[in-house]
């Protein structure tokens, strides 16, 4: 299994063979706040680099989630979708959002690994 | 214009508050809890708000002042008992709202609480319409906070001695650290519970003998979801100047009595709308499964025609659910009738309900 990627958008990605798992990281669910509603993609569904894949509301407002990577949807967690709260309890395990099967997996050489995505959210949060 | 701040800003950082620019004012939206956790706080235990950026205008005056105030709010001013407080309207001749507010009548005249937006324009309008016969001091030196939640009266109590005794909707002066406040058993969260107009050099030392009981500091955002669960209205969102008390679903606010005069600014329109009924209404919207219907959201019947608009929509943490509340066309408005909201272009299946989406029955004396 690779490392663990990170978007600007402030997703997180794990790719297993050809899949990746994908969700939000806990920086975001932190300034988010109180996660209330989550919509994911269908399964099947194809969706692009940076194009939305979901959505978060907290009770303040709603917000896109994207896609680092291009793919076709092949799971998504319905736990989520029955419990939203468990995005802010466990944003970067249990709580991922979708897996795809990866189109072109040099996407994955565009995204920030943990170091760099903790400087990155550190100072855009400044 | 720079942004203003409370006399309690210090205080909401030291209990890190998040801050969002409201009316003019820097407002702590949350603390380090959250909102769901604040909401939930404040309905099992007891939370204070810091509404300091509200207005809080003294009109001195006596019997004059009463029949003056009877032309501008359609309230029955001079059956209302000292120290008993309504909720009503500032209205144009269109009985558009300017604003709505909370009017309570004092030893010396009356104290209106007003929406932090709207304070200067009413205080313009006032002066207008009262043409300085009166003295008017919209104070910038009283803070104001309100505790709220069923560990309050027994909290504030503590601190105050008898206000427990105080009555739904009336107030009366109290002491603390030998500085006068005026203290009213009201709120807008649908939980017993109190405000306190108090001088600003005292409201820390206050607020922070309501934390040392118990209480916990509520930031605006669970303030929102608190009253949307309440079915209470907010100013600029549910209530503005193209939508009357009787559109608002308000009529209960509005005084019989001086509808039969039908003397007061306004009340051309509302008698016509009383009588005649109203094209469209203010209704509660629960939306089916977990979606969340927010403001200017689009509602449709059952045959796809567009027959209103969501004004205020959320997550309510006590009802665990999404909650609405919005204006439709008025043969859409019965309770049950079933509508579609348009959230990021797909319809979704909701009813109209009855307000409140959450109520307690507890407060005494409530008329």
């Amino acid at each position: 299994m690779s490392e663990v990627k990170y978007s600007k958008e402030h997703e997180w990605i794990k790719l297993d063979g050809d899949v990746a798992t994908i969700g939000i990281t806990k920086h975001a669910t932190e300034m988010l706040g109180d996660i209330v509603f989550a919509e994911l993609p269908e399964k099947g569904s194809s969706v692009e680099k940076d194009g939305t894949a979901g959505v978060v509301e907290s009770t303040k407002a709603a917000s896109d989630v994207y896609t680092p990577v291009s793919g076709e949807i092949v799971d998504t967690n319905q736990a989520i979708v029955d419990d939203p709260s468990k995005i802010n309890q466990d944003p970067e395990d249990t709580a991922w959002f979708f897996k795809l099967k990866i189109k072109d997996p040099s996407e994955m050489d565009t995204l920030m690994n943990k170091d760099d995505y903790d400087k990155f959210a550190k100072e855009t949060s400044a | 214009m720079e942004t203003k701040k409370t006399s309690l800003y210090q205080l909401h950082q030291d209990c890190n508050a998040k801050f969002v620019e409201f009316a003019g004012y820097q407002m702590p939206i949350q603390y380090s809890e959250g909102i769901v956790e604040e909401h939930r706080f404040t309905r099992n235990h007891s939370g204070i708000f810091d509404v300091s950026h509200m207005g809080q205008l003294f009109i001195y005056g006596g019997e004059d002042l009463i029949k003056d105030l009877e032309k501008i709010f359609p309230l029955d001013l001079k059956n209302l008992k000292l120290n008993h407080s309504k909720y009503s309207f500032l209205m144009d001749k269109d009985a558009g709202i300017h604003d709505d507010l909370i009017i309570t009548k004092t030893n010396e005249g009356f104290l209106i609480i007003l929406n932090a937006a709207c304070k200067d324009n009413d205080l313009k309008i006032l002066r207008e319409l009262l043409k300085e016969k009166y003295k008017m001091v919209l104070d910038e030196n009283r803070s104001l906070i309100a505790i709220q939640g069923p560990k309050s009266s027994e909290i504030l109590n503590d601190v105050i001695n008898g206000v427990k005794d105080l009555n739904f909707m009336s107030g009366n002066w109290f002491t603390f650290e030998n500085q006068k406040v005026y203290i009213t058993r009201s709120g807008y969260t649908g939980e017993d519970g109190f405000e306190i107009s108090i001088a600003n050099d005292f409201v820390n030392q206050l607020t922070r003998e309501l934390i040392n009981k118990g209480s916990k500091l509520i930031g605006l955002g669970a303030r929102d979801t608190l009253r949307l669960e309440a079915g209470l209205c907010l100013y600029g969102h549910d209530l503005d100047k193209d939508k009357t008390p009787v559109e608002a679903n308000l009529k209960w606010a509005i005084s019989k009595e001086r509808i039969s005069k039908g003397d007061f600014i306004g009340s051309d329109i509302i008698i016509k709308q009383l009588n005649d009924g109203v094209s469209k209404i203010r209704v509660g919207i629960k939306p089916e499964g977990r979606i969340i219907a927010r403001e200017k959201t689009k509602i449709f019947n059952q045959s796809d025609v567009h027959i209103g608009e969501i004004t205020s929509g959320t997550f309510g943490p006590s009802v665990n659910g999404p909650v609405a509340m919005g204006y439709v066309e008025n043969e859409f408005s019965k309770k049950n009738t079933k509508v579609f909201l348009e959230v990021r272009g797909k319809k979704h299946p909701a009813s109209i309900c009855s307000l409140p989406f959450y109520k307690k029955s507890y407060v005494k004396g409530i008329n």
